[in-house]
């Protein structure tokens, strides 16, 4: 075992393998919006506490401004860029839409990707069991009760076995 | 870049982490879930020469029975804690402190070992180790020890690891038969760091309390039994003026300060009224328990 300070990583993000070497120091936060150009993963507060930055890795929801690029060496990366598109969008993304859970937009990414983990993870029984799942992710602009809307209609799709797939 | 430049090594093993922390000479950092480590490297608070992750080193997130208690591996996340069956059995208080760990990206990454090693004076998982008298097992090159939690935790975010010692797991042994348990925490929103907290276990015989533990959190220093708390219910029939009497010795078994998020006097105020509720809840489901 020796330590380096660049490192060579071979990447999964969205279903496309990248092979890049990086900066031992580099946030997979950065690497994916500077050197993947994928910037729909938002950067706030870079220690932890805002949520925006959040993306899955190997199905689980993880902050990506405290995961260094090469401890996602062999892992695979969802970002918000991958869940749908402006024309089809994604069911909680339709949900979002729906339900107007989105302003500025700067936390969305945050907020879906942690609301696709929470739908998979937790019964989401109440409302306050929404809000607890999502007090990890700040949003300035909604008050956060539309955002808990749309999770309570995503969380009805997915128990009445609507079309929502939203792993 | 936000962090300060270090080299990076994953470890594949124990002993290749103790070797190379030895290597670096207390200029090294293990790396494990990183949400407290990154953080600090994030502000520039820690500058370590190397950090070496241990993520990929295998069989050591196991929850396994053991002498009626439970061993469980440095690695293992604050997501399997929060949903092992083992531990809703064995621990249930443990369980229940688990949904009070911050957040759940937060919780897929963090563990038991790193919650332990940094020490946050609000954390639950060094409340949780010193209620259930946790033995913490470390690695070192010279044979490795085991330590008991009441000596683990020196002072906020400060042990008894050196610097070319790694934690390996923490074993927790078994409660005795018609024991409760009660966990009561207050923070801003769930997930917050606690303002206050306060967790309890009671073990009843005929009505009578035989052993009864109650640790807190509402100071800089950390997770701290309450012995005069203690003291003031073990031996004793349930009855109000007892459990008063322990909210009341929890609170000043804490030195809290005024900040920002609360006064010293209404955190005090917190560890009161948490300590008795947990109390209460302790021993109705410890009675509970006998039925």
């Amino acid at each position: 075992m020796s330590a380096a300070t660049e490192i060579a990583i071979r990447i999964t993000v969205n279903g496309t393998v990248y092979e890049k070497t990086v900066e031992a120091r580099l946030l997979l936060a950065d690497f994916l919006r500077e050197t993947l150009n994928l910037t729909g993963t938002h950067v706030g507060c870079e220690h932890g506490v805002c949520g925006a930055c959040t993306v899955l890795m190997n199905g689980d929801s993880v902050r990506a401004c405290l995961t260094f690029a090469a401890q996602a060496d062999g892992a695979e990366i969802e970002t918000v860029e991958s869940l749908g598109t402006i024309e089809r969008l994604h069911p909680l993304q339709e949900a979002f839409r729906a339900h107007h859970a989105l302003q500025c937009g700067f936390c969305t990414p945050g907020m879906l990707i942690t609301g696709i983990d929470l739908l998979k993870k937790y019964p989401l029984a109440s409302d306050a069991e929404i809000r607890d799942g999502l007090s990890g992710n700040l949003c300035r602009c909604t008050g956060y009760e539309h955002i808990v809307r749309a999770l309570r209609a995503a969380a009805t799709a997915r128990d009445n076995g609507e079309a929502g797939e939203t792993g | 870049m936000k962090p300060p430049p270090f080299a990076y090594a994953a470890a594949r093993s124990v002993e290749e982490a103790v070797a190379a922390l030895a290597t670096a000479g207390g200029e090294a950092k293990l790396l494990a879930g990183g949400q407290s480590l990154v953080p600090m490297l994030n502000f520039r608070l820690l500058r370590p020469a190397v950090l070496i992750d241990i993520n990929r080193i295998p069989n050591l997130d196991h929850i396994r029975e053991e002498a009626g208690g439970l061993v469980i591996g440095a690695l293992t996340r604050h997501r399997q804690i929060e949903t092992s069956a083992r531990i809703a059995k064995h621990f249930p208080v443990l369980t229940a402190a688990m949904g009070h760990v911050a957040h759940l990206a937060i919780r897929n990454r963090g563990t038991l070992g790193g919650s332990l090693s940094h020490a946050d004076p609000a954390a639950e998982l060094p409340l949780m180790a010193q209620l259930l008298e946790a033995e913490i097992r470390i690695a070192n090159g010279r044979g490795g020890r085991s330590v008991a939690a009441r000596d683990f935790f020196r002072a906020a975010l400060t042990t008894a690891l050196a610097d070319d010692e790694m934690v390996t797991e923490v074993v927790l042994p078994a409660l005795p038969p018609g024991t409760g348990w009660g966990f009561e925490e207050m923070a801003e929103r769930r997930g917050d760091f606690a303002l206050a907290a306060a967790a309890v276990t009671v073990t009843v015989e005929d009505g009578f309390c035989r052993a009864c533990r109650i640790a807190v959190i509402g100071d800089g220093n950390g997770a701290t039994r309450a012995r005069d708390a203690e003291s003031a219910i073990a031996g004793g029939p349930k009855d109000a003026a007892r459990i008063a009497a322990a909210a009341e010795a929890a609170a000043g078994a804490v030195m809290p300060s005024s900040d920002l998020h609360a006064s010293a006097e209404f955190r005090r105020h917190l560890i009161r009224s948490l300590t008795a509720r947990a109390l209460d809840a302790a021993w109705r489901r410890a009675e509970e328990a006998r039925t």
